[in-house]
């Protein structure tokens, strides 16, 4: 069973992310801000990020690039969900590592597909 | 007793300390830091008018005439005011034409004249050297009284029979030593001298200082004060008589001798040499025009005590001479230290004097009596290629040894037998016989060289033949001249009835002598014509104001030159190196790149004229330039001409200055508003892009949240229940969100107009708080309220002010602390204002964002990072409410442990005003 890492600061749309993950199988964890996030990177070793970007603190950027330096953690994919769709935000996220970029509002089937994808 | 040795050492001691101070003044200067650019320097080194005569004398002349050694002072002090107008004319002059003497300004206002210039010299070194003289005799027998600590300066002693025991000629040659050190570091005689300059203010102050400590001494400690002194004066009917203004010739003799120190102040060699020469800004006679009359005043305060002090305590000794009671009573009271103090003070007004003039001096003879014969000599100029400057300056350090020993030789024979102050007018009336030619040269253009010359031999022959002759034959030289005290037996000689005037001889012959002078002057310029080069001249002189920034262009020069004649004649006197630096800054200069075989044009012959005359004096350069290069006449009318021209150029480009300034400003004006602008859309961008980011977190949750319960039937009746609830709140934040974008809109366009009525702050706070009363309940958190009972009415839009508290309470919930969190909301009145504060016990806000977090969607530097979450659009609204209302609003925390929101608004004390205004506001909405 894939383990998925939601990281929002937005409560509805973590709940409606975890809810489709669910669904369709995986091990969810949650976390509301970038620090979060890195600690439950560390402590469970999930397999994939879908990952907001606008955070305070720690920003979705930031958590993407330790992730992508370190190597123990270097292969977990990384999939951005940001409403941040300039061009410049996307080429920033691709260039941190990013597996994939998604922007918000998002079709919950893409959503559902593009994480399918990711593993395979 | 001061044994000899002591007063030496302590005498040459101070020589190396001045000499030391004049290095660092250079060493200053090579920094970048010159002194000379301080205008209390060069107020201060204009003291140098202030010599040994001054210091001794002033007590002398004070001792024997009473109060006529004032007009000294006075003369200079009245002359302050007009200082505007000629001095700065003349500093303009010279640095424009790199004028470095006074014969250097005569020779060059009349046509760059040889025979002027070499006159103008020799008259100087005539009328400088007796003055010389008495500086050396002043310091001479003051060292012979302190060191013999001996009330009687024996001026016979000067004369000894053997030249060793000569102390004066050893004073003399230590003098002509350290002046050439000072004086002589660099050929350009136009660079300025910071190390001279430094050590003469320096001397300046010492002497200053001294005269006031001997003053402060004989007034205060020796007698009962000024008071003291004076009584006992008025007692003694013989001295008594000195405290009135009464000398022969009375009112028309002072006004004579006034004059005489203006025209000495402005015209002595030494004092051109530091009011102009050394000038570097003409601002600074702004401040030397009340500090220089100033210095006078201070320094004459103690001369008339001690002068009284001197004649009661002598009252019996004729042999002490009034000239020597500055130091005599120190020395006769056995006050060692203080009488060799008063030493120091003398030998430092002696020699400031004596090293500045002689420098001029040297610089004239240099200039002006031996490069205009040496120079036009070309087997002369080959014979020095490039080893002309070590010629220069030798010659420099001759003429100084030669000054000194010339004054020497005068001290010896002559001055010794007379007092410092009859000796001392005599150079000033010589001196002042350059008035005519040089106010006449900058102000009246038709003043020429033949009237010029004409003018100053007659002055001088009238100075020699009245004030010199009688000097030298009472030394006992020529008793041919004067019998029955006449000269030539028919001109009468005594005081009082001097050459046929009611006067004594100093305003006598400055009287007669000025008037022929003056009247030679202006009608033999009148009846001969002018030569074209002259005319040039007086044009640029008398409106240098209107020439000195095209100064180049208006010498007109006319003739044949190459490129390469000038650079080889350049070569002959600076050096290959500083030939190449100097043509280097003319092609800067003027954009122009000179090439060997290229003609030469006037501007450039007229440059390289101009630092040749720097180093060589004007007239010599003048008759260089005319031996090397081949050239033409020109006529006046020429000349007026192309002056004209000049002009013209001068307006034109002083009005393209005034144009390019303008749109300089209009660009600068719309550079300005096109950043504005810029900014503008730039905030813009910033809020449509963060705007639209805010929209997109409701959307997508109700966008994920639609489609979820669109393709899940099986979804269990709790979860559907809680997705429908979210849509509906996400689609209630995104018309709030809505309504923010509109209402902030309307307050940045102005059209915001609220209905004001009368209200109790109090009510508002209570009503605020009841609507979010439950809110509260279900968490931890306490709130409470602590409202002032007695509070003034306020004049405000009741909803909006509901607005803000709602705002700012609801901010408080979501920031307090999450377990135990406490919200106080207080009011209280402050003088004229409601002072409203909303406290919780949250995280707080850092300094840094206390200001920002009113902005609309405040962004962090940073601009992925949040801050804290909710804080979007609410308090801009609240800020634009609040100052709405005439109120302020702003966050007091330390970043840790809570924050406080306060807001203020003024209370409203008449209603009537108040219906009023609703009125008006009603008014305007239906409008």
């Amino acid at each position: 069973m894939k383990k998925i890492l939601i990281v929002d600061d937005e409560p509805n749309i973590l709940l409606s992310i975890e809810f489709l993950m669910k669904k369709e199988g995986y091990r969810i964890f949650i976390a509301r801000n970038g620090k979060e996030a890195i600690d439950i990177v560390k402590k469970e070793m999930p397999d994939a990020l879908i990952l907001d970007i606008m955070m305070p603190e720690v920003d979705g950027f930031e958590v993407c690039e330790f992730i992508k330096t370190n190597e123990e953690t270097a292969h977990i994919k990384i999939i951005f969900l940001t409403a941040k769709a300039k061009e410049s935000d996307i080429q920033k996220g691709l260039s941190a590592g990013a597996d994939l970029y998604l922007k918000k509002p998002f079709s919950t089937k893409e959503l559902v597909k593009k994480v399918k994808g990711i593993f395979n | 007793m001061i044994s000899n040795w002591v007063i030496i050492l302590i005498s040459v001691g101070y020589l190396t300390l001045l000499f030391m101070l004049a290095y660092f003044g250079e060493y200053r200067a090579k920094k970048g830091k010159s002194l000379l650019k301080n205008p209390y320097i060069y107020a201060l080194s204009l003291a140098v008018y202030c010599t040994a005569w001054t210091y001794y004398g002033s007590v002398g002349n004070a001792a024997e005439s009473g109060l006529n050694f004032l007009a000294t002072y006075i003369g200079p002090t009245l002359l302050a005011p007009i200082w505007w107008f000629i001095f700065k004319k003349i500093i303009r002059i010279s640095k424009v034409y790199r004028i470095t003497t006074i014969a250097d300004l005569i020779s060059t206002r009349y046509g760059k004249s040889v025979s002027l210039g070499s006159l103008v010299a020799i008259f100087c070194v005539l009328g400088i050297i007796p003055y010389i003289s008495i500086q050396l005799k002043a310091i001479s027998s003051s060292f012979q009284m302190v060191s013999n600590s001996n009330l009687v300066s024996d001026a016979n002693a000067s004369i000894s029979n053997h030249i060793f025991n000569d102390y004066t000629l050893y004073i003399t040659i230590g003098l002509a030593f350290f002046t050439i050190l000072f004086g002589t570091r660099n050929i350009d005689a136009t660079v300025k001298q910071e190390g001279m300059v430094t050590a003469i203010a320096f001397e300046s102050i010492l002497k200053l200082v001294a005269f006031l400590v001997i003053g402060f001494f004989i007034t205060f400690v020796v007698f009962d004060g000024f008071s003291d002194i004076f009584s006992r004066v008025n007692d003694d009917p013989q001295l008594s008589r000195l405290t009135t203004l009464d000398s022969i010739g009375g009112y028309s003799e002072w006004f004579w001798l006034n004059m005489l120190s203006m025209m000495a102040f402005m015209f002595l060699p030494r004092q051109f040499h530091v009011s102009i020469k050394e000038n570097t800004s003409e601002k600074h006679l702004d401040k030397a025009i009340w500090l220089f009359p100033l210095y006078l005043l201070v320094i004459n305060i103690f001369v008339i005590p001690i002068a009284f002090a001197g004649k009661i305590m002598f009252a019996g000794e004729t042999n002490v001479l009034s000239d020597t009671f500055v130091l005599a009573i120190p020395i006769f009271l056995s006050q060692d230290f203080l009488a060799i103090f008063v030493y120091l003070g003398g030998f430092a007004a002696g020699t400031s004097m004596v090293i500045v003039s002689t420098i001029a001096l040297s610089i004239m003879i240099s200039n002006n009596l031996i490069f205009p014969y040496v120079v036009s000599n070309k087997q002369f100029i080959r014979y020095f290629k490039g080893n002309f400057s070590r010629f220069l300056l030798n010659i420099r350090r001759a003429s100084i040894l030669l000054v000194l020993l010339l004054s020497y030789g005068y001290y010896s024979f002559i001055s010794f037998r007379f007092s410092i102050v009859s000796i001392g007018l005599i150079s000033f009336v010589a001196v002042a016989q350059f008035a005519p030619a040089v106010i006449g040269g900058i102000f009246w253009k038709e003043g020429n060289k033949s009237g010029a010359i004409s003018g100053l031999i007659a002055g001088f022959t009238i100075w020699f033949l009245l004030l010199v002759l009688p000097t030298i034959d009472q030394a006992g030289f020529i008793s041919f001249f004067i019998q029955n005290d006449k000269l030539f037996n028919f001109i009468p000689l005594a005081d009082g009835q001097a050459f046929g005037l009611p006067m004594n001889k100093i305003p006598a012959a400055l009287f007669w002598s000025l008037l022929i002078n003056s009247s030679l002057y202006v009608f033999i310029s009148l009846r001969y014509m002018q030569s074209s080069k002259e005319r040039n001249q007086a044009e640029v002189f008398v409106d240098i104001f209107k020439y000195s920034k095209e100064f180049e262009s208006t010498m007109v020069w006319k003739g044949t030159a190459y490129v390469q004649d000038i650079e080889e004649l350049l070569i002959h006197f600076v050096g290959d190196k500083k030939t190449k630096e100097i043509l280097r800054e003319y092609e800067v200069k003027y954009n122009q790149k000179l090439k060997k075989e290229d003609r030469a044009d006037s501007k450039l012959v007229n440059s390289v004229e101009r630092i040749l005359a720097g180093l060589i004096g004007s007239s010599s350069a003048r008759l260089l330039i005319s031996t090397t290069l081949k050239e033409e006449e020109i006529s006046t009318k020429e000349v007026l001409d192309i002056l004209k021209e000049t002009q013209q150029i001068v307006v034109v480009n002083k009005q393209l200055k005034e144009k390019s300034q303008a749109l300089e400003e209009v660009t600068r004006q719309l550079f300005s508003s096109n950043e504005k602008l810029r900014q503008m859309d730039h905030t813009k961008d910033e809020f449509i892009s963060t705007i639209t980011h805010e929209m997109r977190t409701p959307i997508t949750s109700i966008r994920a949240f639609s489609e979820i319960l669109h393709d899940n039937s099986d979804i269990s009746l709790e979860d559907k229940q809680q997705f429908l609830n979210t849509i509906i709140k996400e689609t209630e934040r995104m018309d709030r969100l809505i309504s923010q974008v509109l209402d902030l809109e309307k307050f940045n366009t102005g059209k915001q107009e609220f209905h004001l009525e009368y209200l109790q702050i109090n009510d508002l706070i209570l009503e605020a708080v009841r609507s979010v009363q439950t809110l509260v309940e279900q968490g931890r958190i306490q709130l409470t309220t602590q409202l002032a009972p007695q509070i003034g009415f306020i004049n405000a839009n009741k909803d909006r002010l509901i607005q803000v508290l709602l705002n700012l309470i609801s901010n408080a919930i979501k920031f307090c602390d999450p377990m135990a969190g406490k919200i106080e909301i207080s009011s209280k009145q402050v003088s004229e204002n409601i002072v409203v504060e909303v406290n919780d016990n949250g995280k707080g806000i850092v300094k840094e964002i206390q200001q920002s977090i009113f902005d609309v969607f405040y962004q962090a530097p940073d601009q992925t990072r949040k801050k804290p979450k909710g804080s979007g659009l609410g308090l801009s609204i609240c800020k634009k409410i609040i100052e709405y209302h005439q109120g302020e609003i702003w966050v007091e925390s330390d970043g840790k442990q809570g924050s406080k929101f306060i807001f203020t608004l003024p209370t409203s004390t008449n209603e009537s005003i108040l219906e009023n205004e609703n009125y008006l506001n009603e008014e305007n909405i239906n409008s």
